[in-house]
């Protein structure tokens, strides 16, 4: 079991180290010159020459990229363009609010998901199986930003009971647990949730459906074990590959939140990137995406790593 | 999943003994008798022809504004969907939008599609260092959640509408060569291979004649299915005004355009994201009818 995490670390860490690649690249995707976003148009030579070397520009770009990632490895992540503050302050309370999200969404999409999957595979064919079956195809199918609208205009606009933007009153932004800010959690987190609903509710009900026509089951039954015995053993068969698709949902939500972010002017990843993106800020770009990324990475690797403490013949393999 | 679903494809059209059929032929049939699939098929190709003949069949000029018709509701007097937030009509606009919203979320598959299959025929049949080379590279995508990666890559080119089909492009690639990979790597194993090549066959020619059939089955399964997924991208780009500009018309940016009239018109706010809904969930049950089509064993 050890060697195995060593091993999953192991993979992990080339994987890590392309995002980084790949994260400070992404500057150079841009056309122009990435100080075009700081100085003017008009800048005079020598103002250009002494921003680029206080931006490290005027090394080549390997070196920069070293220089970088030494600096990202220590928590500095450089300074926003936009805001002038440090873009690891920025990224981390956004980061905390958009996994609030993203975490109670996911949550809420994987119960739900399963409880639906696992009804709809028992009763293959069934009423709750056509309902659980178009459920889980409109889940997929509906764009998530005209959702967070819809249910904008229906319960915030007409019904009145939730509100439609920011994570507090008054547009605070300090997170508590009180209805007071949970109000505001409501309805983005139900407009996320039906993305990773969809995709549980496919597999689940495709898996147990699957499960329960094997012969393991049959023999099970036919020693008389009874309808919860028997649904305990699908349950354990059905866990590795149901927490695998969920992890990767979770996962995919990171990325995902961030238009539903914008919908609900929650003060997210989501509204950084807009920010980072619209006002070219390269440094915050760069560091929300190798954030979000390295969770990414990150929520790959533990579900690698738990996985085989679910079903023991994976850490063998 | 892509996996199973590339196995259970790999020995399917060999296994066709209806006689003086191809293989193309039989599925068409079954897909006409799932009513679900066809009626998505009827579904889509409305809306396309709506598209595609908006110049001859949209009552208004898309761009025609006027400040005294603004955010008319949905059934007025010669503006059938109403009017949006310049006065411009709707219908027309949904019409004209359905233009740039297909070519965009169709495109990017159509592309990654032609890339992916070459390169995961290329890395699968090829194998060895190629393969892995290739695999490794791609796999590095693959530590980015797609709808970032695709808001990042098109942030970082900047705003436009070439600059999402890129970024689209990019985040389906690596998919579909995952599959054909796949798929070409349990191919070129097989005997037949290995007979065509000791009958002197070429690579290229084994290629076409012998691994080409056995790929394109799950890929094209594999890429319909990325059809809906890419349209809720391709708008949402546009939503977040990194796809078409504006006063271009696009289901996207028309429903960003309108946010701020959900409180004086919900109706006419939450229209183009029906029909951008209406399209994927279409997409989404053709797809699943081809896949069951295909699957002739069953």
């Amino acid at each position: 079991m050890f060697a195995y995490i060593l091993k999953r670390l192991f993979y992990a860490l080339p994987i890590a180290l392309s995002v980084t690649v790949v994260s400070f690249m992404l500057v150079y995707l841009a056309p122009g010159d990435p100080l075009n976003a700081i100085a003017p148009a008009d800048a005079p030579a020598d103002v250009i020459e002494a921003l680029k070397s206080a931006y490290g520009l005027d090394r080549p770009v390997p070196v920069q990229y070293g220089l970088w990632l030494w600096r990202a490895l220590q928590g500095d992540l450089g300074t926003s363009i936009a805001s002038g503050r440090s873009v690891v302050s920025e990224v981390f309370s956004a980061v905390g609010n958009t996994l609030l999200l993203a975490g109670i969404a996911s949550g809420l999409g994987v119960l739900v998901g399963c409880v639906l999957g696992a009804l709809a595979g028992y009763k293959h064919g069934g009423g709750v199986d056509r309902a659980a079956t178009a459920l889980s195809v409109v889940g997929v199918s509906i764009p998530h930003y005209w959702l967070g609208l819809v249910l904008t205009i229906i319960f915030s606009t007409w019904l009145g009971w939730f509100p439609a933007m920011g994570a507090g009153p008054g547009g605070s932004t300090d997170w508590s647990w009180d209805w007071e800010h949970v109000r505001y959690l409501v309805l983005p987190s139900v407009t996320l949730s039906v993305i990773p609903m969809g995709i549980i509710t496919r597999t689940v009900r495709a898996l147990v459906a699957d499960m329960l026509a094997q012969e393991f089951v049959v023999a099970l039954r036919a020693r008389g074990l009874g309808g919860m015995a028997v649904f305990r053993h699908v349950a354990k068969n059905t866990a590795p590959t149901v927490l695998a698709v969920a992890g990767l949902q979770v996962g995919y939500l990171m990325g995902g939140s961030i238009l539903v972010e914008t919908v609900f002017a929650w003060p997210g990843t989501g509204f950084l990137l807009n920010t980072a993106i619209f006002q070219r800020d390269m440094p915050l770009l760069q560091g929300t995406l190798l954030v979000l990324c390295m969770f990414f990475v990150g929520l790959n690797l533990l579900v690698d790593i738990v996985q085989p403490l679910i079903d023991p013949r994976m850490g063998r393999g | 999943m892509t996996q199973t679903l590339a196995l259970s494809a790999v020995t399917q059209p060999s296994q066709n003994t209806i006689p003086n059929r191809s293989y193309w032929h039989v599925v068409a049939r079954q897909l006409r008798q799932e009513p679900v699939a066809m009626v998505s098929a009827v579904v889509l190709l409305l809306i396309v022809c709506a598209a595609l003949f908006a110049p001859w069949l949209a009552p208004a000029d898309p761009f025609k504004a006027s400040m005294l018709k603004r955010l008319m509701p949905v059934g007025s007097p010669g503006y059938l969907l109403g009017t949006d937030e310049l006065g411009r009509d709707m219908l027309t606009r949904l019409m004209y939008g359905g233009r740039l919203s297909l070519l965009m979320g169709v495109v990017p598959v159509f592309a990654a599609f032609f890339i992916g299959t070459s390169l995961g025929l290329l890395s699968g049949y090829v194998g060895g260092r190629v393969n892995m080379v290739i695999m490794r590279v791609l796999d590095v995508f693959y530590a980015f959640p797609s709808v970032l990666l695709a808001v990042a890559i098109s942030g970082a080119l900047g705003p436009g509408m070439s600059n999402s089909l890129i970024a689209l492009t990019l985040v389906f690639v690596p998919q579909v060569v995952r599959v054909a990979e796949s798929v070409t790597t349990q191919v070129r194993k097989l005997d037949y291979i290995e007979a065509a090549r000791m009958s002197g066959a070429g690579s290229f020619s084994i290629i076409r004649v012998h691994v080409l059939g056995n790929v394109l089955g799950p890929v094209f399964v594999y890429a319909t299915g990325l059809l809906s997924v890419s349209m809720i991208l391709a708008s949402g780009l546009s939503f977040l005004g990194l796809g078409v500009k504006p006063p271009e018309p696009e289901w996207g940016l028309m429903l960003n355009t309108l946010r701020s009239a959900i409180y004086s018109s919900p109706l006419l706010a939450a229209l183009p994201g029906a029909f951008i809904f209406i399209t994927s969930i279409a997409f989404n049950l053709l797809a699943d009818g081809v896949r069951s089509a295909m699957d002739i064993r069953r």
